[in-house]
């Protein structure tokens, strides 16, 4: 899904890298807050970056015959936000861009922007709104991580088209969203059924921690008053 | 709690099956569909909307195509590492 080295045109890799580097930098903000304040959330942060290490690594076949991978950005969404999110899919992009040849250091904002900004942002949202509307904790988390990841492929489909509108810029979007979003339909949902399990454990085995991140009342951490286990 | 956790236990085992079945149905309907990549045929969509179109930057370091599968591996695997130690973490502080 990483827009490849060298095929975004100058000024859409300024445009980019313009609207993500704000971002980025206020979520490394935010990460130094969370290390000082809460120094005990650390090693939840680290496995959900861990996520996104394991699942954008794994390239997957799907059944219209190309391959994609996963985004794995759902957890964190959940649990930090977009914009510490971002921070960490910038990390795992550099990664891939520099070591990999996969993505690019050029399209390294565009490829920030819609996995690490654009994604996380709706899923967190989804997660915020389905929990506001009752909706039970596992759910939520599966849904969220599902919607990071479909969100991711549009923006990059609509960075794409952006670029190279042809002969219109929605015309163009489709040509590149049925390329990514059918591939990505099942992967998106694999993903969120691991990510869903995932969280299900972390909640049932430290439910004071996972409240605390969430913010959500003490009182609705017991893992049955979270939805886990039923 | 025993039935409970049971319960779990079928739960999570239905998420895994699902799982597997959802990855491994791709090879069961397109033998050798192989592993062409989306990305790449994004470029081809690219190719076709705007002809002639030359990357102007390329990578600065390709890796040969097993050293990359190794990269991709050990990317995996460092994220693996740190889930399996702090799930390790959490069922020993818990005993």
């Amino acid at each position: 899904m990483h827009i490849m080295e060298g095929f975004l045109p100058l000024i859409w890799v300024i445009i980019w890298f313009a609207l993500s580097m704000p971002f980025v930098l206020y979520g490394i903000i935010e990460m130094r807050k969370l290390f000082k304040e809460h120094p005990e959330q650390k090693m939840i942060l680290a496995v959900s970056g861990a996520f996104i290490f394991v699942l954008s690594s794994l390239k997957l076949p799907s059944v219209t015959g190309s391959s994609s991978h996963p985004t794995g950005t759902g957890l964190s969404s959940v649990l930090f936000g977009p914009s510490i999110t971002s921070v960490m899919a910038t990390i795992v992009l550099i990664f891939q861009a520099v070591l990999l040849a996969h993505g690019g250091l050029t399209t390294l904002g565009a490829n920030v922007f819609s996995m690490g900004i654009a994604g996380p942002f709706v899923g967190w949202l989804a997660f915020k709104g389905m929990r506001k509307a009752k909706v039970g904790m596992t759910p939520s988390i599966f849904v969220a991580a599902v919607l990071a990841d479909w969100a991711t492929y549009v923006v990059t489909s609509i960075q794409l088209a952006l670029a190279y509108p042809g002969a219109s810029i929605l015309s163009s979007f489709a040509a590149f969203a049925t390329v990514f979003a059918i591939t990505q339909v099942p992967l998106a949902i694999g993903e969120g059924i691991l990510i869903a399990i995932f969280f299900d454990f972390l909640a049932s085995s430290r439910p004071k921690m996972v409240a605390t991140i969430l913010k959500e009342k003490a009182g609705m951490a017991t893992p049955e008053s979270i939805g886990v286990a039923q | 709690m025993s039935s409970m956790t049971k319960n779990k236990l079928l739960i999570y085992l239905t998420g895994v099956a699902a799982l597997v079945l959802l990855f491994a149905l791709p090879f069961a309907l397109k033998p050798g569909a192989g592993f062409g990549g989306a990305d790449d045929s994004a470029g081809e969509v690219i190719e076709s909307l705007s002809p002639g179109y030359q990357p102007w930057f390329s990578s600065l370091w390709e890796p040969p195509a097993e050293t990359e599968s190794m990269l991709f591996a050990l990317q995996a695997a460092i994220g693996a590492v740190v889930i399996g130690y702090f799930v390790g973490y959490i069922r020993g502080s818990s005993n």
